[in-house]
């Protein structure tokens, strides 16, 4: 059994399309209209036949509290491994992006985590080697 | 007073006050993160929630939400007190809203 693809509950699949591409820097893999909604997802550049993000719209009622009540305590839901954390967090600063939490060093790896200006709040994470 | 040496009292609490004079202003998650990081503490954040509800009725810490996050701050006024009733006595207190009880009195039955 393999991951294939995990999901982000975003509050509008426009912006969430142009956030994971244009600033973090994934690439579109599915992007097809389902009714409503379309089934959007994107990949990362370094493994594109790897797992799939997909940006799920956050419409059921019972996700928007979810979605407060987490990114009230800063908590990040979903983690995306990088090389360099201070890097990525000096890149994605200079695009705008907020951080709730600067990187900080804690251990096994330094990690930072950002807005994703779809109601998440995901996390950087490197590993030391 | 007392509320402040009450949650003084507690490790947790003033590890998680050493925490909040590190970073400004930190979330929950950013304080449990640095607790574990810097302490290797790792109780729960519920647990850690309550230890800051104590800090915040002891006005050692102070919340405030910008848009969707809460994020707390570390507030030193309520330890001035401490140094101008016993550390610098002689130094002119600053005018207090509500009046302590006179230095020269015990404050308590140990």
């Amino acid at each position: 059994m393999r991951l294939h693809q995990f999901s982000v509950l975003v509050d509008d699949q426009d912006t969430a399309r142009t956030f994971y591409t244009e600033i973090l820097g994934f690439q579109v893999r599915h992007d097809i209209p389902m009714g409503e909604a379309r089934w959007l997802t994107v990949v990362s550049p370094e493994d594109p036949d790897g797992t799939e993000l997909v940006l799920e719209p956050s419409m059921h009622p019972a996700v928007p509290p979810f979605k407060e009540a987490l990114v009230a305590d800063g908590i990040p839901f979903t983690s995306f491994a990088v090389d360099d954390v201070h890097a990525e967090h000096a890149r994605l600063t200079g695009l705008g992006v907020a951080f709730t939490q600067p990187p900080m060093d804690v251990g096994p790896a330094i990690m930072a985590v950002l807005d994703d200006t779809c109601g998440n709040l995901i996390q950087l994470l490197q590993h030391k080697t | 007073m007392a509320d402040v040496f009450k949650a003084l009292a507690d490790p947790t609490r003033r590890a998680i006050l050493d925490g909040l004079t590190e970073n400004e202003e930190q979330t929950l998650f950013e304080i449990c993160s640095r607790l574990y990081a810097t302490q290797r503490l790792s109780s729960s954040r519920q647990a850690i929630s309550q230890h800051i509800s104590v800090l915040e009725e002891s006005g050692l810490v102070e919340t405030s939400r910008r848009g969707r996050y809460k994020l707390h701050r570390i507030n030193t006024a309520p330890l001035e007190p401490i140094v101008t009733r016993w550390l610098r006595p002689t130094t002119p207190a600053p005018t207090a809203d509500t009046p302590e009880t006179p230095p020269p009195t015990p404050e308590e039955n140990p």
